[in-house]
């Protein structure tokens, strides 16, 4: 019952002040359990409104090359389902009210088995999952068990969701409506903003949801244009980036990483102005 | 649908049993329904299959003989050995069955644009080529390992005016060239055609390429007839992703009385964690659009595949071929990279016939199965020819029979 009320609540709360919401994408082990645990526990009082974690799988057909390093990272330094899972649980013993959404690829859940996965991740107080290769088509896999049990599964519409596929995709969605800005991967380009706006305008008339946009921002310039025509944006490559720069020669990270992945998430945060 | 029969799959959804589907980003799945749509109108216009037997006459070749292959089965002194000549195809191998048809698709489609994805070089070449007939666009995705190890099918590519994309994501092999393929035509979902090089991938694409290769099966089905005057006792071909294979098996699947055999590649054995057969070791999981057997971790990370023929060294299968696995109806063996050029130098010596070192695989298995088979019929599928892999052969070659 109460997994969701995380991202109802800080929703609401943020629409009352007249703020827009703020996600920060990080996958889970980059570079390795540690430091990914101290930055993902840093982030909300720093910001960020709620975290996406990516649980990292070999062949992620939807990102881009930041993402994609990022993920072999994570899997070099041993990442997987039942790690990323006590990464939440620790995160959960001293932050239960940031939303908690954890983004991946289907096989690796799969593996896993996904009632285990689910209950789990209930148990463990995620809120919500995004599932990039289980379109609407897929629902019988995950969908109808995850939300059985209250835990959101997120809706992704693109540039190419025509309005009755639209109507389709938003029947029944919970949680917020993800909208991936760009006709591409993760981190490649930037989002056009009049397309973008007409096409959140599309998604308004089909649901009440807030909509959030991800995908191509980068900078706080596009952050400050996304975040005003919807109810919240992602920042995911950009950050991941920084941790990559931040490598020292044997991989391992350091402050310097931790600091700017933090710095920017300032940055970001007060450039939308909703601090 | 006929309940009896094993051809009227996938279903409503694109599976086969578990297998299939259509596991795509959200970005993908209007573009996978549209080809979808217009691949099931277009099997149905009378226009369309008018261009694609035309083409599959005067610019594939086809049909290809079916020829008795005589000192083989002298040699093995079992079974008769019949050989579909599907190397003697335009640009060598099986694989322009299929691009013709998806190329007159994407005509009809208004698309001009096209993106493979290569191993070995056939799929990119035969693509490549399809592109220069109709005047269109090509990009292919290649690993930057194969690009190395397929140099001459690199040369045709770029002779026949398609841009080469190295791809150096993940291992820089097939799957990595799938992956980039897949992210590429994402990000240009509006413009571009992808034409899928196996029966792999997101629904409706196995079920599409296995209708384009059936013509294999269909011919061999009536050639068999006309010589023997009776159905083959075996078929035999070898398995990467598997369209050459469920080209020749598909119109006998309900033929009960013909035992069929898939042969995947069993690398350095299938106890090096060095091979590629996805059915034998492999699990059930999601990758590339479908569900289907893959090489994965506990995890469910995947796991790099290897085998010495480039074509067969792909993590995965065609989903049919897990289904039909499951049930049953195929049995599915393995050949190593050392017995396939055991194979390969003596298909070259006693007919004269240098085959790719994909069905030099199946021939193994085809040897084997005929010396224990007297008086019976066998058809193996000869999906490609040798030329492509002398320069990575022949140091092996000579190295043994010093």
């Amino acid at each position: 019952m109460y997994t969701m009320d995380r991202i109802k609540k800080t929703f609401d709360k943020l629409y009352e002040e007249n703020k827009k919401a703020l996600g920060i994408f990080v996958t889970a082990g980059d570079p390795n359990f540690e430091s990914s645990l101290k930055l993902i526990t840093s982030l909300p009082d720093n910001g960020a409104d709620f975290i996406e974690i990516g649980m990292p799988f070999s062949d992620p057909m939807a990102d881009g090359p930041s993402i994609q390093l990022s993920s072999q990272r994570a899997l070099k330094s041993g990442m997987n389902i039942k790690k990323c899972l006590s990464l939440i649980k620790i995160f959960r013993e001293k932050n239960n009210h940031t939303p908690i959404i954890l983004m991946g690829y289907y096989n690796p859940i799969y593996k896993f088995g996904k009632e285990k996965f689910i209950s789990n991740c209930v148990e463990l107080g995620v809120d919500a999952l995004i599932v990039v290769d289980l379109p609407p088509e897929e629902d019988d896999e995950l969908y109808f068990e995850a939300e059985k049990n209250n835990l959101s599964m997120i809706r992704l519409v693109t540039p190419t969701t025509d309005e009755k596929r639209l109507k389709k995709i938003l029947l029944n969605a919970t949680g917020f409506v993800y909208y991936v800005s760009i006709t591409g991967i993760t981190g490649t380009q930037a989002p056009n903003v009049k397309s973008v706006q007409a096409n959140i305008k599309k998604i308004k008339k089909v649901t009440d949801l807030p909509i959030v946009i991800g995908f191509g921002i980068r900078s706080p310039a596009q952050a400050i244009l996304m975040a005003e025509v919807s109810d919240g944006i992602v920042i995911g490559s950009a950050v991941v980036d920084l941790i990559r720069k931040t490598l020292d020669n044997e991989g391992n990270s350091n402050d310097e990483g931790f600091v700017a992945c933090l710095e920017l998430t300032k940055e970001i945060s007060s450039a939308i102005q909703h601090n | 649908m006929n309940l009896n029969s094993l051809k009227t799959g996938p279903d409503a959804y694109g599976k086969f049993g578990i297998h299939g589907g259509r596991f795509v980003a959200e970005t993908l799945m209007p573009l996978i329904l549209d080809v979808e749509n217009a691949y099931e109108k277009a099997i149905k216009d009378q226009s369309f299959i008018n261009d694609l037997d035309m083409y599959r006459r005067d610019y594939i070749g086809r049909p290809s003989p079916l020829y008795f292959a005589e000192r083989l089965t002298e040699h093995f002194g079992g079974a008769k050995i019949y050989l579909k000549r599907d190397e003697l195809n335009h640009t060598g191998a099986h694989k322009i069955n299929n691009v013709i048809g998806q190329i007159l698709l994407a005509k009809n489609m208004g698309k001009n644009k096209i993106i493979a994805e290569t191993g070995a070089g056939q799929h990119g070449v035969a693509t490549a080529t399809a592109c220069a007939l109709f005047g269109f666009e090509c990009e292919v995705f290649m690993g930057a390992k194969d690009i190395e190890r397929q140099k001459s099918n690199v040369q045709r590519m770029q002779l026949l005016g398609a841009k080469i994309n190295p791809v150096t994501s993940g291992t820089g092999t097939l799957k990595d060239a799938m992956n980039d393929a897949l992210r590429y035509w994402v990000s240009n979902a509006n413009t571009h055609f992808y034409i899928i090089g196996t029966a792999a991938g997101p629904h409706p694409y196995p079920k599409m390429v296995r209708d384009f290769q059936s013509i294999i099966g269909e011919e061999a089905k009536k050639q068999i007839l006309e010589k023997e005057n009776q159905l083959p006792n075996a078929l035999v071909a070898c398995i990467g992703g598997g369209s050459n294979a469920l080209g020749l098996f598909h119109p006998f699947l309900d033929d009960e009385e013909v035992e069929i055999f898939g042969v995947e590649a069993a690398g350095k054995g299938l106890n090096s964690n060095l091979h590629a057969a996805s059915l034998t070791a492999g699990s059930p999981g999601v990758l590339h659009g479908n569900r289907t057997y893959l090489l994965q971790d506990d995890d469910g990370q995947i796991i790099d595949a290897h085998s010495i023929s480039a074509g067969l060294d792909y993590p995965g299968i065609g989903p049919e071929h897990s289904w039909l696995h499951d049930i049953g109806r195929i049995k599915y063996l393995s050949t190593t990279d050392e017995q396939s050029l055991d194979a390969f130098k003596l298909c070259s010596r006693l007919e004269g016939i240098i085959p790719a070192l994909e069905p030099a695989h199946a021939l193994h298995i085809t040897g084997k199965l005929a010396s224990e088979r007297k008086g019976q019929i066998i058809i193996m599928n000869m999906c490609g020819r040798g030329d492509k892999d002398l320069s990575a052969v022949l140091p092996l070659i000579i190295k043994n029979d010093s």
